[in-house]
């Protein structure tokens, strides 16, 4: 008797084993999002958890805007998941939002990547525009994350209004004017004349190079143009829009008379050049200083100056999203619009170099006084508001990425290796080609 | 297990000696227990080792042969990521543009080149190194750790240093180079040099592993053989390419499989190779191989349909190539 129970026992043992794990590993099949947020909900004791994923360095956690939210709302407890790379976060990104599975409460995407998700995924996206005020933000910031039934799904958290950053030691050796109002005047108006100066400085420059890389450059024009590879009825123009061939000639002309670095941006080798101080100007969004800084040697502080680009355009900015499928998407939409209003931005921009894609913040002393160390005395606040707001009201379109990324890394970089122009256009063109086709 | 039906088999007749402490259970409702526990442990026998083999094949059924299906079935439609359930029925033609797909092909001929790039060397030392240290050394154990040690490492921190190692510009390997009266070579940008480098990450990698499964079988050589080859007067190299190496012929070609496989699945190496950090192989795909071009299609241009059918081709070239490794190892049985 004792025998056979042990044996019933033992079965018993053994089924249950099998059982949890079958157990295991269906749950671990299962949509994980939705239990981390019940435990951290318990574990705050009451408190609604609301969770941000993020990409880069958005630095709402660094300017302190958690703790103040927190203070503001005693039962709200924030946390954030942070990925380093937008080429990582977005792939995850669209496939939870197709999925209904994983998601944080608020999500931000990029402005490359938000003509996809307003085309793609407005259906998953909460309405934001009731939260967030639509006089507050930049027009054509708002307009980009409104759908065509005109549901606002992305409130704005910073734009990238881009000048031009240059060394003023570099220049003068050079012989060219270090004051920033002369250098603004020097190429206003015309990427040519910006070009051309690049060429003047090139005669006299010792073992630099007058920009940094040819995709900053291409970057640069490209962002300044109203219609680049959509037209306004979503249709792909970029092969046949005269504004991008001109750009990728221009481009390619600068890289042939070895007016440019010939290396990639945000790659170790680039980092390089800027600590070794290897170009006297580039193509200057605001984060870009706080990159400029992080790779900088000691001695290159308060060498750099900061002048208007020949024609304003945007380089990059994001979107905060809140999905509809989350726990807390009320309390998500107001936090999401409390982070992107004009107060925490202009902190933020303190803090963290992100400008504000509202207006009203322009006036604040936060933006009013900022410096960079590397800049030195420049009105950074000052110049950066100023190029906001010139930037064109540009058609963008869900593949952007994909073209701008086809253009520079398998376009202009071979002008810099020697390729001609029209191969590399070809190539591009080719690649680009058989990335869009579905 | 074995004692569990030993006393379950023996506990029907043990169950008469029970019998008094219940004497309401009878002859007749023994005997149909005892039929039953009897059913029971016949449909044990029978059924428990499906139970026990099951997991896997739940697992291989969850994790390979539905996905298998399934991207068959994604292959013969147009689908894009961002909205995976939206299926438009397209036939074959996701696997007949692939015929005049030039960076498909381009693709496939970088694994094939890479492939050999970096199998035949690789192989070829893992023999020299296992050779050596099948010699009496010292600190033998030493020695072996550290072959495999290359092994271990994630193939990400190894591909980020040799991007270093192999900058440009800045790089340790051309820095030597220079010293040598070489001028730098653009290892990235560069067809064969990049596929030089890469095929090195994968070499410095597996070349060790390869060393330890050659010695292991080295090891298992009886010693007598080359004895009595040494008695009729042969060299070491005689030994080696006499005793040594017929008798590693099962090994050898062991290993050539499965190499043969990993350079055809060739992936995170190419990827974190590239300098633009794309996954297009370089700007002219110079080193984007069939993996590479599969996680492009799907991942980076969200055309799940397309890379479906990739990964399909890809997986009927392996079979194809599978097939010839057959054919060809058993003539080389035949022939010894």
């Amino acid at each position: 008797m004792r025998a056979r129970t042990r044996t019933a026992r033992r079965r018993v043992v053994v089924l249950a084993a099998v059982a949890s794990l079958g157990a295991g590993l269906l749950a671990g099949c299962a949509d994980d999002g939705k239990d981390d947020s019940n435990e951290s909900s318990g574990g705050g004791g009451g408190k609604t958890t609301i969770t941000l994923g993020l990409f880069g360095t958005a630095g709402f956690k660094e300017s302190g805007l958690y703790k103040e939210y927190e203070k503001l709302h005693p039962n709200v407890h924030i946390e954030q998941t942070v990925v380093e790379r937008n080429e990582n976060y977005y792939p995850a990104l669209i496939n939870h939002l197709t999925t209904n599975s994983g998601l944080q409460d608020i999500q931000m995407v990029e402005v490359g990547n938000i003509a996809e998700v307003v085309q793609t995924q407005s259906a998953k996206l909460l309405d934001l525009s009731k939260y967030g005020k639509k006089s507050d933000y930049l027009d054509w910031k708002w307009q980009q994350a409104t759908t065509k039934d005109g549901q606002t799904i992305g409130v704005g958290t910073d734009v990238g209004p881009m000048a031009i950053c240059y060394r003023t030691d570099l220049f003068k050796a050079a012989g060219l004017p270090t004051d920033r109002e002369e250098v603004g005047k020097l190429w206003a108006g015309s990427w040519d004349k910006f070009v051309d100066v690049g060429k003047t400085y090139q005669k006299k420059a010792k073992g630099t190079t007058f920009l940094d890389s040819p995709g900053g450059l291409l970057q640069a024009i490209l962002s300044s143009e109203t219609e680049r590879f959509y037209d306004s009825s979503g249709k792909v123009i970029y092969k046949t829009n005269p504004a991008v061939k001109s750009a990728f000639d221009l481009t390619a002309d600068a890289a042939k008379a070895g007016l440019v670095g010939n290396q990639t941006q945000f790659q170790p080798a680039w980092d390089t050049t800027i600590a070794n101080s290897k170009f006297a100007a580039m193509s200057c969004p605001p984060w870009m200083l706080g990159y400029i800084k992080g790779k900088s040697k000691a001695d290159a502080k308060g060498k750099w100056d900061i002048a208007q680009a020949p024609k304003s355009g945007n380089w990059g900015g994001s979107f905060l999203t809140v999905p509809k499928s989350g726990k807390h998407t009320e309390e998500a939409a107001k936090l999401a619009a409390w982070l992107t209003a004009p107060e925490q931005q202009a902190k933020l921009f303190a803090v963290q170099g992100s400008f504000p894609s509202t207006p009203a913040a322009y006036d604040s002393d936060a933006v009013k006084n900022a410096k960079n160390d590397m800049t030195g005395s420049a009105p950074i606040g000052t110049i950066f508001a100023e190029a906001a707001k010139n930037i064109p009201v540009q058609t963008i379109g869900p593949k952007d990425q994909i073209i701008q990324q086809g253009l520079t890394d398998n376009g202009v970089v071979l002008v810099t290796q020697g390729k001609s122009a029209k191969d590399a256009w070809d190539n591009a063109v080719k690649t680009i080609d058989n990335n869009l086709d579905q | 297990m074995t004692t569990g039906h030993d006393t379950a088999a023996a506990s029907p007749a043990k169950e008469g000696g029970a019998a008094p402490a219940r004497p309401s259970a009878g002859p007749p409702d023994d005997e149909r227990r005892r039929a039953r526990l009897s059913r029971r442990w016949q449909r044990d026998v029978r059924w428990s080792p499906y139970a026990f083999v099951s997991p896997f094949f739940l697992l291989f059924l969850a994790f390979g042969l539905f996905p298998l299906i399934y991207t068959g079935w994604a292959s013969l439609h147009q689908v894009e990521l961002t909205a995976p359930t939206d299926m438009h029925w397209v036939g074959f033609r996701n696997y007949t543009r692939i015929f005049d797909d030039d960076f498909f092909w381009n693709a496939a001929k970088n694994t094939l080149t890479i492939g050999i790039i970096s199998t035949v060397p690789q192989l070829l030392m893992a023999m020299g190194l296992a050779h050596i240290l099948n010699y009496k050394l010292r600190g033998s154990t030493f020695y072996r750790v550290a072959m495999l040690a290359p092994y271990a490492t994630s193939i990400a921190a190894a591909s980020l240093v040799f991007v270093l190692l192999f900058g440009r510009d800045y790089g340790m390997i051309n820095w030597a180079l220079n010293h040598v009266g070489i001028d730098n070579i653009d290892w990235q940008n560069d067809k064969w040099p990049s596929q030089i480098a890469v095929s090195s990450i994968v070499i410095w990698r597996w070349t060790g592993y390869n060393a330890l499964i050659y010695l292991a079988a080295m090891q298992a050589i009886p010693q007598d053989l080359y004895e009595s080859a040494a008695l009729d007067g042969a060299s070491r190299w005689q030994q080696f390419f006499h005793v040594t190496l017929p008798s590693l012929r099962p090994t050898i070609l062991f290993t050539v499989v499965v190499s043969t496989i990993g350079a055809s699945q060739l992936f995170g190496e190419p990827l974190l190779f590239d300098a633009n950090k794309g996954a297009s192989g370089g700007s002219q795909h110079q080193f984007q191989t069939l993996g590479l071009y599969l996680y492009e299609q799907g991942w980076v241009n969200q055309h799940l349909g397309r890379a479906s059918a990739i990964a399909w081709t890809m997986f009927l070239i392996l079979i194809v190539v599978g097939i010839v490794n057959y054919v060809i190892s058993r003539r080389l049985r035949a022939s010894s």
